[in-house]
């Protein structure tokens, strides 16, 4: 069996799933960033492949982490909730303990500043609408305010 | 709403499908080791086994056990990752094939757990403690521990401080390095290795101290063997009257160097190495890895390496190599007459299973078998007791239920094992 071939049509179909769901919803969403359709799928499906190249390992494939070691990234207000917070994250990395649904988590994140504006408006809003998540797509415009911001301080 | 339902449905629906298809591609890399053992299920622990052998659930949902101590009178002492209810150390009582906690002390959390001489000797990720045993071998005085070691650094990666003692009055205690290879910038691509890693002066090595001087510092101890990334399982030698360490070897060669190293490559890659040290020993980390497969030192890709080019002139060989990331958390030297003679002097590995391997299937959460003689590593390993995951799905998605991390042998024989994420301990039997 030619499983990778089988693992991606799974995939895509469950990114199709999920995409196509978040477009029926999305007009009763209080999305603040006007997104098409068509633009937020193609972000998702950029947004996967970087997942997979540089998250996948720690934060494993349903995205749901290693106990007390690298934290889940489904259901928790790191992904979904304030946007600077989970951009300056990606910048700047993460070192410190960190309590999510009562489980620590100790791991350290390497900053990940080489990735583009564009990549990582892509894999967060990949991640913020997969794994059971559901929220507003971040954009690259965001990620270069954020990125310049950062920079100053 | 109708559409979270549908993809309620969906999502996992999908995920199992995936899984299934993971498993039937998976390379049969430990089953293949385990065509000597004729794999049996027992009654209720729901290990597979070798036949003859017997696991049975002691005792479970104690909180994260880690390392396990038997003490002559069948006793035992396990030590919590995280206190439980402001109990950090578990002293159990068995009775037939149940163990009940008969008290609990010690308000830190930690690994290391070990008795010997006359003590109980225990360990937070900072500092090694000992209590004063009476002659049935229990805790005399367990709110006033002696403080044996202190200050000893702990920096959120690779934090626990196993311990373990000779028989000539010394304690070992592995201070796992806070880096992975030894980056500029711990695990960021293109960060490159630092030179004459300054992580090697306190830490990525097993430190000797005296088993009973109190409050020693780095500066009363020895740096008794360096360049090991991290040691969690360990154990003296009784035959060599060695030193035996099982290293966890560096993460993600795939993601820092995808240009050198497949997802494939970088799942197996490097080896979950077993040294056995002299005082003054340098196994290489972070300037070599173990290639298990091309039986090589190969050049840290930090430091310059391609996958290829060989390093670490100046480091020992391991004496066994096992496929990567496994994650090695118990080693013990089997010294007892209940189980078969093959057993006899060989090692049992605990291992806690992977993570890194995503997002190829994740392996591991079993104890290994690795026969010796004349106390070296003799024939291939092979799976021992398998089946603390749960089902083949639950090993690859790395959801195991239960993952082997402590090893301890009765004062029958019997093989005492415990389960850190639901807090199960173990107790495998063999009968003719």
């Amino acid at each position: 069996m030619d499983f990778k071939k089988a693992a991606l049509i799974i995939f895509a179909s469950v990114l199709f799933a999920v995409t196509s769901l978040h477009a029926q919803t999305k007009h009763k969403a209080k999305a603040p960033v006007k997104h098409t359709t068509v633009g937020l799928k193609a972000s998702i499906a950029a947004g996967q492949k970087v997942f997979t190249q540089y998250c996948v390992s720690c934060h494993q494939a349903d995205a749901l982490g290693v106990p007390h070691m690298n934290p889940p990234l489904v259901k928790t207000t790191y992904v979904l909730g304030d946007k600077t917070r989970l951009i300056k994250i990606i910048l700047n990395g993460f070192n410190e303990d960190v309590e999510i649904n009562g489980e620590t988590y100790s791991n350290s994140m390497a900053s990940h500043d080489f990735l583009k504006d564009q990549e990582i408006a892509d894999v967060l809003t990949f991640v913020r609408n997969s794994f059971g998540n559901k929220a507003s797509a971040i954009t690259a415009a965001q990620v270069k305010t954020v990125r310049a911001a950062n920079k100053k301080s | 709403m109708k559409n979270r339902k549908l993809l309620s449905v969906l999502l996992p629906v999908a995920a199992m499908v995936g899984f299934i298809l993971f498993n039937a591609c998976k390379s049969g890399e430990s089953s293949n080791n385990n065509k000597d053992s004729v794999a049996t299920a027992d009654g209720g622990a729901g290990l597979k086994l070798p036949a003859g052998f017997n696991a049975a659930v002691i005792a479970d949902k104690l909180g994260g056990t880690r390392e396990i101590a038997v003490t002559p009178q069948g006793d035992i002492y396990v030590k919590l990752n995280r206190p439980k209810n402001g109990k950090g150390i578990l002293f159990l009582h068995q009775e037939g094939d149940k163990a009940t906690v008969k008290t609990g002390f010690g308000t830190f959390g930690g690994t290391g757990v070990y008795v010997k001489n006359g003590y109980l000797y225990a360990s937070s990720d900072e500092e090694v403690f000992r209590y004063k045993l009476n002659t049935q071998n229990e805790v005399i005085n367990p709110d006033k521990p002696e403080k044996i070691v202190t200050g000893l650094l702990s920096r959120r990666e690779h934090e626990a401080k196993a311990i373990t003692l000779d028989n000539d009055g010394n304690l070992y205690v592995n201070i796992g390095a806070y880096s992975n290879a030894c980056q500029v910038e711990d695990r960021k691509k293109g960060s490159p290795g630092q030179k004459g890693c300054p992580i090697l002066d306190s830490a990525g090595g097993i430190w000797q101290f005296k088993a009973d001087k109190l409050n020693q510092h780095y500066g009363d101890g020895v740096r008794y063997a360096t360049g090991l990334r991290n040691v969690v399982g360990f154990d003296w030698n009784q035959q060599n009257n060695q030193l035996f360490v099982m290293q966890h070897g560096r993460d993600q060669l795939h993601d820092l160097f995808p240009d050198m190293f497949t997802t494939k490559q970088s799942a197996i890659l490097p080896a979950e190495c077993m040294y056995a040290l002299k005082k003054g020993d340098n196994a290489g980390w972070p300037y070599m890895y173990y290639d298990q497969e091309q039986h090589k030192k190969i050049l840290m890709p930090e430091y310059g390496g391609d996958g290829k080019k060989e390093g670490g002139q100046d480091a020992i060989d391991p004496v066994a190599a096992f496929p990567g990331h496994l994650a090695p958390n118990g080693l013990l030297f089997y010294t007892g007459n209940q189980f078969p003679e093959k057993y006899k002097n060989g090692a049992f590995i605990a291992f806690h299973g992977s993570w890194n391997r995503a997002p190829e299937p994740q392996a591991g959460y079993f104890v290994v078998f690795q026969p010796f003689k004349d106390g070296k590593p003799s024939g291939e390993w092979e799976v021992f007791a398998d089946g603390f995951a749960g089902t083949a799905s639950q090993t690859a998605s790395g959801r195991a239920e239960h993952r082997p991390c402590g090893l301890a042998q009765g004062p029958d024989g019997s093989l005492y094992v415990t389960d850190d994420n639901q807090g199960t301990i173990y107790k495998i039997t063999y009968k003719k």
